[in-house]
């Protein structure tokens, strides 16, 4: 029942989500797949951005291997649930597993001290990037909420164990013996003056509290911003693989200044189509599918947000801001029944225009992020938008186009002066 | 050596002869215009002439690449700037390119082939280090920057956006001095403020300007000079320096400026 209905929350989301990202453009990011796998594996596998900074990294480490690893035993209390036997594979494993159980247990033991600096890092030494202006009630909630849950989570499985040894040494029917787990063994004195009847009820207790919990908090996680546990696998996998610097071409642009230019067009392009979509974004479908899966795959993690240079003085763009508004605009426009045309945009009503002129291109918000995301793509197309589509960049910037227009730079300066500076090298 | 006896041939020059030279160097229109710069593309006009390459520059049939046009979200002009160049590239068979710019080494090598723009494009921090990994450039013993405190600062389009991290390292080693680095270097390198079309307008309302960042981290290695890899980083810096009021301790200096004093260029 409790698998059922959280399989069906679970599918019922993954469709929500999937819709969301297939309201972007198509881009293909299907070439150079090894390199794709080897980038899948070393960023979001080995989280080898992680490591830029140690200390997070190991704990982050801890709580994701240790939830890979833990999540092995759910497997153990979903066949048990289901077929109604007790610890089902103790008896197969004999002494492997109690040293399997052993080690899982020194796991959450790691995660429940990983989640314990993690909040202390949140909300004692308050580390600045999870405390900027986009870091309002919700996601700082969000963020304790998954700790907490996640601390109560190995609490249960330390007290269930616990609970089951006692019992095995009180001699309980159906209680298999799982050898002394080390780490839970600890909780034994609490349990031992109860008796059977109520330890049952509380070593069921917990495990009923387990599984409901992780079931639950499977389907929490793909509300929140912890989504980034699946989506970084793909997410790596359809990440840019060019230079940094370099910026997509448009070629519905190119196509019209060949045309422009008298140059012949290649292919069927020749006939301009009779509709020519909007030049840039202003609104979540003009952008890709992949900017909006980094929407979703966002860990709100700020990485981004703590290097980008803007940000560090002062100004009001935050890369991190970009992606949570990117995300909410997809949010809203599934969830409002008018959709696209709800009267707001992602241009003014998420992100403004004070944000997006702001960046610099400097890429650091891309090379901080942990999961490969790319706010600069976004920020990007939403300053095309602007500029072709509305001639409204900053007037500093229309007058650097009309220079290059008139004078071939970006500054007013007489071309037939662009060699003067060889004058008096020359003789 | 004086500034006299130097020779820039343009490609138009060198074509009606016949010739083909071996590096187009493309100036940029920083280096064309702007008064600080241009003593970087002398400088490095003078050691390509002492290491005798066979060069030449397009003179006055170079143009803006575009950068700062794509950057600010004007497709259109920086695709019209990018065709003209092209067709002005591929007239004179261009083959391989140097630049100073950084901007104008990442769209060149990165933006131009999706528009039929296809050349070999080094960045001269890279050229040097070549020059110098070939022994044609020797900073002399005794050189005025022997031992002197230096911190580089990366450029993003150099650093970040085409990991050209070491080549500019490489060439401050030769000349023996000691390179202190920033706290925040290489791939965590901050920003001087300029790019992404920055240079062109004020900044939006904030607590600080980025350059002001960027150059206290500078004076704080100690170094008594900056050097720079890129205009924009230059300018930014060396404004920041004016800003704090530095000018007379500390110096911000391209590489090619330091080569060149080096070899007493
Ligand atoms: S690219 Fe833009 S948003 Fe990203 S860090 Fe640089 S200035 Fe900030
Ligand atoms: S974009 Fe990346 S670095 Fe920035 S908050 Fe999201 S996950 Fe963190």
């Amino acid at each position: 029942m409790v698998l059922a209905v959280a399989s069906y929350l679970l599918a019922r989301r993954y469709k929500f989500i999937k819709k969301g990202i297939s309201l972007g453009k198509p881009l293909d990011r299907t070439d150079r797949s090894s390199e794709r796998w080897r980038s899948m594996f070393l960023v979001a596998f080995g989280q080898k951005k992680m490591f830029k900074n140690p200390l997070p990294a190991f704990l982050h480490l801890f709580v994701y291997a240790g939830f890979l690893i833990i999540n092995l035993e759910v497997l153990e209390f979903i066949i048990d649930g289901l077929a109604g036997t007790h610890r089902i594979f103790a008896p197969y494993l004999g002494g492997f597993y109690t040293v399997l159980i052993n080690f899982f247990e020194f796991l959450a033991v790691a995660v429940l001290t990983a989640c314990v600096v993690f909040l202390i890092r949140r909300n004692i030494i308050k580390v600045p990037r999870f405390h900027k202006p986009e870091m309002k009630k919700w996601p700082t909630l969000d963020a304790n909420l998954i700790l907490f849950t996640e601390i109560i989570l190995m609490m249960a499985i330390l007290k269930m164990n616990a609970a089951d040894q006692v019992l095995q040494a009180k001699g309980a029917a159906h209680y298999t013996h799982t050898g002394t787990l080390f780490f839970s063994s600890f909780f034994m004195p609490f349990f031992e003056n109860f008796e059977i009847g109520t330890l049952i009820i509380f070593e069921r207790a917990f495990w009923w509290f387990h599984i409901v919990g992780i079931l639950g908090f499977a389907v929490y996680v793909t509300y929140s911003k912890h989504l980034h546990i699946f989506l970084a696998f793909p997410n790596t996998y359809f990440a840019n693989l060019n230079p940094m610097g370099k910026i997509a071409n448009m070629d519905s642009v190119t196509n019209e200044v060949k045309l422009m230019l008298g140059m012949p067009v290649e292919g069927d392009a020749a006939t301009p189509p009779a509709e020519v979509g909007r030049f840039g974004a202003k609104d979540v479908n003009d952008l890709s599918w992949k900017s909006l899966m980094d929407s979703f795959t966002c860990t709100e993690c700020g990485r981004c947000t703590a290097e980008c240079p803007a940000n560090q003085t002062g100004k009001k763009l935050s890369p991190r801001a970009i992606m949570m508004a990117t995300r909410d605009r997809v949010e809203d426009v599934l969830t409002n029944d008018k959709g696209l045309e709800n009267g707001k945009s992602l241009l003014n009503s998420f992100i403004s225009k004070e944000e997006i002129n702001a960046c610099t291109s400097c890429n650091a918000c891309v090379e901080a992020c942990p999961v490969l995301i790319d706010p600069l793509s976004i920020i990007l197309e939403l300053r095309r938008y602007v500029s072709m589509e509305e001639s409204g960049s900053p007037a500093a910037w229309n007058s650097m186009f009309q220079n290059i227009e008139t004078n071939f730079a970006p500054w007013k300066f007489a071309p037939t002066d662009r060699f003067n500076w060889a004058d008096d090298l020359k003789n | 050596m004086s500034d006299s006896k130097n020779i820039i041939p343009t490609m138009a020059e060198m074509n009606a002869k016949g010739e083909s030279p071996e590096i187009l160097f493309w100036v940029g229109c920083a280096g064309s215009f702007d008064d600080r710069y241009k003593s970087v593309t002398k400088a490095f006009v003078k050691i390509l002439n002492k290491v005798g390459i066979s060069f030449a520059v397009l003179g006055q049939e170079e143009s803006c690449t575009g950068d700062p046009a794509r950057r600010a979200g004007n497709e259109f002009l920086f695709q019209m700037q990018a065709m003209s160049n092209i067709q002005v590239l591929d007239g004179y068979n261009v083959k391989k390119i140097v630049t100073a710019c950084p901007h104008c080494f990442n769209t060149l090598k990165n933006e131009y082939p999706e528009l039929g723009g296809n050349y070999e494009v080094i960045h001269h921090s890279t050229f040097l280090q070549q020059l110098i990994d070939e022994g044609k450039v020797k900073p002399a013993d005794g050189n005025p920057f022997e031992g002197e405190k230096i911190t580089y600062h990366d450029s993003c389009y150099l650093g970040r956006s085409n990991n050209v991290y070491e080549a500019p390292r490489r060439v401050l080693e030769a000349l023996d001095v000691e390179l202190v680095e920033m706290k925040r270097c290489k791939t965590n390198g901050l920003c001087c403020g300029a790019g992404g079309a920055q240079m062109f307008k004020d900044s939006e309302p904030g607590a600080k300007e980025i350059n002001v960042e960027r150059t206290e981290e500078a004076i704080d290695t100690g170094a008594n000079i900056i050097a720079s890899a890129c205009p924009f980083c230059l300018t930014m810096l060396a404004d920041g320096v004016k800003a704090k009021d530095k000018e007379s301790e500390v110096k911000v200096f391209d590489l090619a400026e330091l080569i060149a004093k080096a070899e007493d260029l």
